[in-house]
C-alpha cells in the first residue's frame, strides 16, 4: 500500500537483520488508513504516515523538526505530558502537535493481556497508536497525542485501567523495580512492594516539581542489578545481605563432577570443556575469598564483595545469606554535564520492611539537601561531587564507615572537624614541645 | 508549618513575576529567593497550588520544569524565541 511520503533513507533502515521501527510504523501507518478495526480515531489517523515523513525530512536535512516543551499537561499535574511539535506543520498537519505521555508501569512490569491491550486501544484511539515500552525513561511511553485528549487520555487511565501518569520535568520520575522475589531466587528484598511503596508515599514529588532537576529511584532485589539501578538512577537500591552465603557442599561437588551445569546451562552453544572450580569460580572472586581443596569449599565472608559472580555460576550450591535487606547507593548519572557517574554507597545496609521509616529519613534528609542547595539543573550525584561526600554524610546524619572508601588513602574525603578534635585547632605549643622536638 | 499568611505570599509572587522583565518562566528555586523567610517545602506547595488555581502554569522541557504567570509568553516551544 502506498503511504502519504516517499521514505528512501528510513527505507534503508529496514534492510537490516535487526527489527526496524520503521517498520513498526508503516505496519500502524497501514493499519490506521485501513480502519479494519472500525476504530473512532479521534487524533488524525495520518500520524503514523506524518511521523514517517518527518523522520525522513530530518535524515535528509541532518537536523531535527521537532520542537519540544510546552505548557500542556493534565490538570494538577506538572509532569507525565511533555509538549512536542513539529515544525513543518504545513507539510505534516497530523503531527503538528505530538506530545508525549508517560505512564506508570505496573511494578516489577508484569502485565496481564487484557491489561495490554486497553493500553494499546488507548492509544490507538486517542494518540497516533504508537508507544514506547521501557525505552530509555523506562516506563510506557505514548508517542504523540494532540492537546485535546490529553484529559481524555488520563481519565480514562485513571478510572478505566487504574494507572497513573509517569513522571517528567524537576519531579521524582517514574520508579521501576525489578520482578525480585515474585521469581528471582536471589532477591534479597521485595522490591515491587518496595517500589509500589515509594511510588505511593512520594506521589506529590512524582506529579508536582519539587526539585532542581530530575530525580530517579531504581530497585534492584539482588547485586545482579539487572535494573541497572547503580548505573542509572539518582537513588539506587540494591538488595543484599549481611551473614554468610549458603554453601551446600554435596551441590558443589556436583558443579564439579559435571553432573550440575554451571550457570544453570548457559553459554552451552559451545564446549568450553569441563567445568573448573578453581579458574571460573576461586580465582575470579574479587574478595580473593574463596578456597577450594579439591573436596571442599570455603568463603571468608567477611572478605565477600556480594558481586554475585560464584552464586550466578553455581546457583544450586550457593545461595544469598538469611539476613537480607538493601544498600543505598547515591548519584548516579548520564554524561550530559561532567560525565557519567556510578551511583557512590552511602548506606551499607538497612532493613527493608514497611513503613521503611528508615529508608524514607535517609530519601528526605538528601531533599532536602539537594533542594536547598542544588543549582537548576543539577543532580544529586552533581551536588554530591561539588559539595564532597562529607557534607552527603553529615545531611543525612550518618557516620563514615569503612564500606565508604574505597581504597584506603585514595578517596580521603572524610576529615576530622574543629569540634570533633579534643582542644581545637590551638593546642598548646608548650605543652606539645614537651613531647615533641623542633 | 505551612505559610502563615498565604494570600501575602501569593501575592508577593504574582507581583515579583509582574515586575520581571524578559523572561516569563523560572526555576521554582527562583521562587524560594521571593519568599526568603519561608521554608522551601512549604514555598513549593505554595507555587504547585498556585498552578492548580490557574494563577500559575508550568512549561516543561520534558527534562526541566519552568513555571510562569499563566498565559505569559511562549506556550510551546524554546522561551526566550522572538
Amino acid at each position: 500500500m502506498e503511504l502519504k511520503h516517499k521514505t528512501p533513507l528510513l527505507d534503508e533502515l529496514e534492510s537490516g537483520p535487526w527489527p526496524s521501527f520503521v517498520s513498526d510504523l508503516k505496519r500502524e501507518a497501514i493499519s490506521r488508513k485501513t480502519n479494519e478495526k472500525g476504530i473512532d480515531y479521534q487524533c488524525p489517523a495520518e500520524m503514523p504516515e506524518d511521523l514517517l515523513g518527518v523522520v525522513e525530512l530530518s535524515y535528509e536535512h541532518g537536523r531535527t523538526h521537532w520542537k519540544h516543551g510546552g505548557i500542556v499537561g493534565v490538570f494538577g499535574y506538572g509532569g507525565g505530558v511533555i509538549g512536542r511539535y513539529c515544525d513543518q506543520p504545513e507539510m505534516f498537519p497530523a503531527v503538528a502537535h505530538f506530545h508525549t505521555i508517560r505512564i506508570n508501569q505496573p511494578s516489577g512490569k508484569y502485565y496481564t493481556t487484557e491489561y495490554l491491550e486497553q493500553l494499546m486501544s488507548l492509544c490507538e484511539r486517542r494518540g497516533s497508536g504508537l508507544t514506547n515500552m521501557h525505552g530509555s525513561t523506562g516506563d510506557i511511553v505514548f508517542l504523540g497525542s494532540h492537546t485535546p485528549q490529553l484529559e481524555e487520555i488520563f481519565w480514562e487511565l485513571t478510572h478505566n485501567i487504574n494507572q497513573d501518569l509517569g513522571g517528567s520535568g524537576g519531579n521524582l520520575r517514574t520508579p521501576s523495580a525489578c520482578l525480585g522475589m515474585s521469581r528471582c531466587e536471589y532477591a534479597c528484598i521485595d522490591t515491587q512492594a518496595l517500589c509500589h511503596y515509594m511510588t505511593n508515599e512520594y506521589q506529590d514529588e512524582l506529579h508536582r516539581p519539587a526539585f532542581p532537576y530530575k530525580f530517579k529511584f531504581k530497585f534492584d532485589g539482588c547485586p545482579n542489578c539487572c535494573v541497572a539501578s547503580i548505573a542509572r538512577s539518582d537513588l539506587s537500591f540494591i538488595g543484599t545481605w549481611k551473614d554468610d552465603i549458603r554453601i551446600d557442599a554435596e551441590a558443589v561437588k556436583a558443579y564439579v563432577g559435571g553432573e550440575l551445569k554451571s550457570n544453570a546451562g548457559a553459554h552451552a552453544s559451545r564446549d568450553w570443556g569441563p567445568f573448573d572450580i578453581q579458574k571460573e569460580v576461586v580465582d575470579l572472586c574479587p574478595g580473593e575469598c574463596m578456597a577450594w581443596d579439591g573436596s571442599k569449599l570455603a568463603i571468608d565472608n567477611s572478605n565477600c564483595t556480594r558481586c554475585m559472580h560464584c552464586i550466578n555460576t553455581m546457583p544450586r550450591a550457593l545461595r544469598i545469606g538469611q539476613d537480607t535487606g538493601l544498600s543505598m547507593l547515591v548519584g548516579a548519572k548520564a554524561p550530559i554535564l561532567d560525565g557519567a557517574q556510578i551511583s557512590s554507597l552511602l548506606v551499607p545496609f538497612i532493613k527493608a520492611e514497611e513503613p521503611y521509616d528508615e529508608i524514607k529519613e535517609v530519601i528526605e534528609n538528601l531533599w532536602d539537601w539537594w533542594m536547598e542547595e542544588g543549582k537548576n539543573r543539577e543532580r544529586i550525584g552533581e551536588l554530591m561531587k561539588r559539595q564532597g561526600f562529607q557534607k552527603m554524610l553529615e545531611v543525612t546524619g550518618l557516620k563514615a564507615t569503612a564500606q565508604h572508601v574505597k581504597e584506603p588513602r585514595s578517596n580521603p574525603y572524610v576529615f576530622w572537624k574543629e569540634d570533633e578534635v579534643p582542644g581545637g585547632w590551638k593546642g598548646d605549643i608548650n605543652e606539645f614541645r614537651k613531647y615533641h622536638q623542633r | 508549618m505551612p505559610i502563615a499568611d498565604e494570600a501575602a505570599a501569593k501575592q508577593i509572587i504574582l507581583e515579583t513575576l509582574q515586575k520581571k522583565k524578559g523572561k516569563t518562566k523560572f526555576y521554582l528555586k527562583d521562587f524560594y529567593k521571593f519568599l526568603p523567610d519561608e521554608k522551601l517545602r512549604d514555598v513549593k506547595k505554595l507555587v504547585n497550588k498556585m498552578v492548580t488555581e490557574e494563577l500559575l502554569e508550568y512549561w516543561s522541557s520534558g527534562s526541566t520544569t519552568l513555571i510562569g504567570l499563566k498565559g505569559l509568553g511562549k506556550q510551546h516551544a524554546a522561551d526566550g524565541e522572538d
